[in-house]
């Protein structure tokens, strides 16, 4: 499951509710692939040698990148690390930068074997809310491109909630997604966080605000259409045919390890994390001195008890007591059995045998529920 | 004795005693460069960061002048209203005082009421005009107000900065001039007024004492007159910066004495120190007890710290005998302790104190007057909690509190002011002008009224220039109705409070809103009312959550995620659950958070 994660942090204009660390601005393009090289250098031994089975070009606005800059990622990463000839690659694209010319290229020249599209929404209305760079148009241009050039493997993503997506244009976004014949779906309830333009303009009355009621209804449609089309919802936020989970994301949430690389990105290597600077200048640095600037946390048995249950428990595989038990050990398994029985009888948890997973109902409480199954001690 | 100087300083809040006080240890030395600080005599993390003074700081410093050495003791005094008795005991250890008043703002309301202190207990009045460094100061126009109120000569009056430290040497000077040396007879037996005490974790309670009689020596067996106890003085000293033992202390003299006291019922402010054997004849005049009048129930978070709560609020009791408690218990809360605080910043600070110093989360329930219930008997019953209330066929009229105001004012705000004394149910008494630009305005008010929020407004009406001081005038029977908060159907009894029967549907309306905003949706609907007696008379709903769950839970999200919904259970664990509902710490003072 060892996966590197690569964050290109530049997008040509900022969503106004992206909580990502990206820059409106290709000033350090260049400094910034060479200093990307040369982290993988600095921290060629963080996966000791494993074998690497997912990349993904994550940001920021990956598809930004040249053929000839993402063929040099590439080639760096398999001469440092075993990069795994089945190894999954995902790039992360906005629609306007798919020109057919560029899929090609993607395709026949890199070793990209996945793509995941930023759609949002087909409306025009919504992505101006979102102040999204493209627009409806270029959405479907860019998903007939793709498809046209023979990326099978192929991930959407669409947001629901937002102010200005009625529930008749919601359905017809699920049915645009369903009618190309995606195989992998990422749908996200639109969030409002912290120190966002959205925040501060929701605030200043500039923007309506979601309607708790529209989201939930939309969610609803969105499990029921989901399941009418043979789709799985392994992942709260992710649907797909059988066969095309994401690799690289089910990693996160089973406790896989992973090498972030570029400012900002996370690592896990099962008992530490650590984070690079979200700083394009800092990060750069690390060209010159040879280091690094991250912080890192290691994580004691309760915080990975945690980290476990809260991630677990949104997936299809669910909250495994009997994983608990080898790994944490009798006190936990007791607490956990203890504090889930009654979202059990609440009907918010299913079990079968050791497994525990979440029902509809339960879905839209995973943090709630997750938070009180935590155990709070050092 | 004829070396010795002691003296307060006195003003209203912020016009720069402890600043000044700075200046005055600088010059003598008292304190090192390496110790100075600002302010270095408000010694409590909460007067730091306030930046203001809680309690009345005292400190010895050396100081020469024309080859003689004098011993001058200094007492910091604070401003803030709810403290003035800390002013009143300090000046009564002292002979003189700095009476300050700053350059920009003129004389205020505290600075008036603290003269009339001082001028009760005979101090010489230094007056000492400071804040001189600013552009804004206006010292012909302040002299004036001086002269008139204090009569003096207007060449009597210091200009100084505690900022630049001008005008420092000529206070010193005239400390020595103008300060009687204390009086009284060396050979006369010990007779001693404890004007304060603090309480020190490895040392006990601390009691500082000012000698008036006689002398003291280290390991005398003296008695506090008023409680009757006995002990032996372990430890006297003086107090510097930090305290100095000494083995004498003699006529004149402010010191300290340890002497392994446990609890703080035994040392009273205002008690007399003397000699087991040969004992003076006669007791100091003390002060009277101060009296609570704000109240407010006080209760752990965790109902099952209630006994480390005890042993916390009687610790700060020994710092701060004005705090009062009694047990006292709650449906919806359980036991805790009914506290009286002289006013709401008082309140504040004992809170506060009681999380920083003692680790003590609590909630504080909705503060009240104290009021007078006369029953059908005639009989009076002191009540400090509403739901303490006797039966209504019991009670024939309640009485509350008045206070007499002074507010002085620069007379463009006088219309607006009076409308809101008058809204507060205030009653003028008197209007004179001070200056052709200055009045001041006497009004009878509840002191209900004026506890919540009269001062923030009285201070954003007139744009910071009012200023205000009160004391307690007597009781007035007043028509006084109980208005009840409900959650979900079920009474809280703390949230029950007494208010005048044209605010109450007012009040009861604002509250429910307030409290719509402050406790947490929860997973079912949440109906709050208000209500009198029987009859609702305002509803909202909290409705339930109907989705908690992040969209994204990625690489870089798992840690600020998990951190995020451990956060949250912390904050759980600080609410109560009140029947089946959460309510957050804050919600419990609603009714201070009106205006927010
Ligand atoms: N410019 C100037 N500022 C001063 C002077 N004296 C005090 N200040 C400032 O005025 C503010 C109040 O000063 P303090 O010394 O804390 O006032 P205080 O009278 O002790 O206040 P309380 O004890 O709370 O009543 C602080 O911000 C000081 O820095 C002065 O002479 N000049
Ligand atoms: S494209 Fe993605 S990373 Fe860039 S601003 Fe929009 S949401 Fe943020
Ligand atoms: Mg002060």
């Amino acid at each position: 499951m060892p996966g590197i994660y690569l964050h290109i942090p530049f997008c040509k204009q900022k969503c106004h509710y992206c909580n990502f660390y990206s820059l409106a601005s290709l000033k350090y393009r260049d400094v910034f692939v060479n200093a990307l090289l040369k982290e993988m250098h600095l921290r060629n031994d963080y996966l000791q040698g494993k074998h690497i089975e997912t990349v993904y070009f994550g940001g920021g606005t990956p598809s930004l990148l040249s053929i000839d800059e993402i063929n040099r990622i590439v080639i760096e990463i398999s001469t440092l690390f075993h990069l795994d000839s089945q190894a999954e690659i995902t790039l992360e694209a906005n629609p306007d930068n798919l020109s057919p010319e560029y899929l090609q290229a993607l395709k026949s020249r890199t070793a990209i074997n996945r793509l995941s599209i930023g759609v949002q929404s087909f409306f025009d209305d919504d992505l101006r809310y979102l102040h999204r760079v493209h627009d409806g148009n270029h959405a479907r241009k860019a998903i007939e491109a793709a498809k046209q050039t023979g990326f099978d493997n192929m991930t959407i993503d669409l947001i629901y909630g937002i102010p200005t997506l009625t529930t008749e244009k919601w359905g017809k976004n699920l049915s645009l997604f369903f009618e190309y014949d995606i195989p992998h779906l990422s749908s996200y309830a639109l969030t409002v966080e912290p120190k966002t333009a959205l925040q501060v303009l929701i605030d200043k009355q500039k923007l309506k605000p979601a309607k708790e009621d529209e989201t939930l209804s939309h969610f609803e449609i969105l499990l029921d259409q989901a399941r009418q089309h043979g789709f799985e919802q392994y992942e709260i936020s992710n649907y797909a045919l059988p066969g095309f989970y994401a690799r690289h994301n089910s990693a996160y949430w089973l406790g896989g390890h992973y090498l972030g690389l570029g400012p900002s990105a996370h690592s896990f290597n099962g008992h530490s994390r650590q984070w690079n600077v979200k700083n394009m200048k800092q990060y750069i640095e690390s060209e010159t001195v040879d280091r690094i600037v991250l912080e890192k946390e290691v994580l004691t048995k309760s915080q990975q008890y945690n980290e476990y249950v809260m991630t677990s428990l949104r997936t299809i595989w669910g909250c495994n007591a009997e994983h608990i038990q080898n790994v944490f050990g009798e006190e936990y398994v007791i607490s956990f059995r203890q504090k889930i029985h009654k979202y059990v009888e609440g009907q918010k948890i299913v079990q079968k045998g050791n497994r525990f997973t979440l029902t509809d109902a339960g879905k839209l409480f995973a943090d709630g529920i997750a938070g009180d199954l935590f155990v709070d001690k050092g | 004795m004829e070396n010795i100087r002691n003296f307060c300083i006195i003003a209203h809040i912020d016009h720069g005693k402890s600043t000044l006080a700075d200046r005055l240890l600088e010059f003598t030395g008292t304190v090192s460069k390496r110790d100075a600080q600002a302010q270095v005599l408000d010694d409590m993390d909460l007067e730091r960061e306030r930046g203001i003074t809680i309690k009345s700081h005292a400190i010895q410093m050396d100081y020469e002048q024309d080859n003689k050495k004098y011993v001058l003791n200094l007492i910091d005094t604070p401003g803030h209203v709810d403290f003035s008795y800390e002013v009143s005991r300090s000046i009564a250890a002292c002979e003189g005082a700095l009476l300050v008043v700053d350059a920009t703002q003129g004389i205020q309301a505290q600075t008036i009421s603290n003269l009339y202190l001082a001028i009760e207990h005979d101090l010489e009045i230094i007056p000492v005009l400071n804040k001189m460094d600013l552009d804004n100061a206006m010292p012909d126009e302040v002299k004036d107000q001086i002269v008139d109120m204090l009569g003096c000569d207007e060449e009597d009056i210091l200009e100084a900065s505690g900022k630049t430290g001008y005008g420092v040497d000529k206070i010193l000077e005239t400390i020595v001039s103008q300060v009687p040396s204390p009086k009284g007879d060396p050979e006369a037996p010990l007779q001693a007024l404890i004007f304060d005490s603090v309480f020190n974790p490895f040392r006990g309670i601390i009691a500082y004492f000012r000698i008036f009689n006689g002398e003291i020596k280290k390991g005398d067996l003296v008695k506090f007159v008023n409680t009757g106890k006995e002990y032996n003085a372990d430890e006297i000293g003086v107090l510097r910066l930090k305290q100095e033992p000494r083995k004498v202390l003699r006529t004149g003299d402010v010191g300290y004495i340890i002497s392994g006291i446990k609890t703080s019922k035994e040392v009273k402010v205002g008690d007399t120190i003397t000699h087991v054997e040969n004992p003076c004849t006669t007791i100091i005049g003390g002060f009277e007890d101060v009296k609570p009048m704000v109240f407010a129930g006080i209760y752990p978070t965790d109902a099952d710290d209630y006994e480390e709560l005890r042993t916390a609020i009687e610790k700060l009791q020994l710092n701060d005998a004005s705090l009062t408690f009694e047990p006292e218990s709650s449906l919806a809360l359980g036991f805790g302790f009914r506290c009286g605080f002289l006013g709401l910043l008082h309140m504040e600070i004992i809170q506060e104190r009681l999380d920083r110093e003692f680790d003590m989360s609590v909630i504080t329930t909705m503060p009240n007057v104290s009021y007078r219930v006369v029953t059908n008997k005639k009989e009076t019953v002191e009540v400090h909690n509403p739901s303490g209330l006797p039966e209504q066929t019991y009670i024939d009229h309640i009485e509350e509190p008045f206070i007499r105001a002074q507010i002085i004012t620069r007379t463009e705000y006088i219309g607006p002011l009076i409308k809101l004394c008058l809204d507060k149910r205030g009653e003028l008494k008197n209007q004179v002008y001070l200056t052709t630009s200055r009045v001041e305005l006497t009004v009878d008010m509840p002191l209900g009224e004026i506890v919540f929020d009269f001062y923030d407004k009285l201070k954003s009406i007139s744009k910071g220039y009012a200023s205000f001081d009160y004391h307690i005038s007597g009781y007035r029977p007043a028509k006084l109705v109980k208005l009840d908060i409900l959650l979900n159907g079920e009474p809280v009894d703390a949230l029950s409070t007494l208010t005048h029967q044209d605010n109450a549907y007012g009040l009861g309306r604002r509250i429910c809103v307030k409290l719509k905003d402050l406790i947490p949706r929860q997973q079912f609907d949440i109906a709050v009312q208000a209500a009198i007696g029987a009859k609702i008379i305002a509803r909202e709903t909290i409705k339930a959550v109907r989705k908690d769950v992040t969209a994204k839970c990625y690489g870089g999200d798992i840690t600020r995620k998990r951190k995020l919904l451990e956060k949250q259970k912390k904050g759980k664990k600080r609410m109560r659950q009140v029947g089946n509902v959460e309510v957050p710490q804050q919600a419990f003072l609603v009714v201070l958070r009106l205006n927010d």
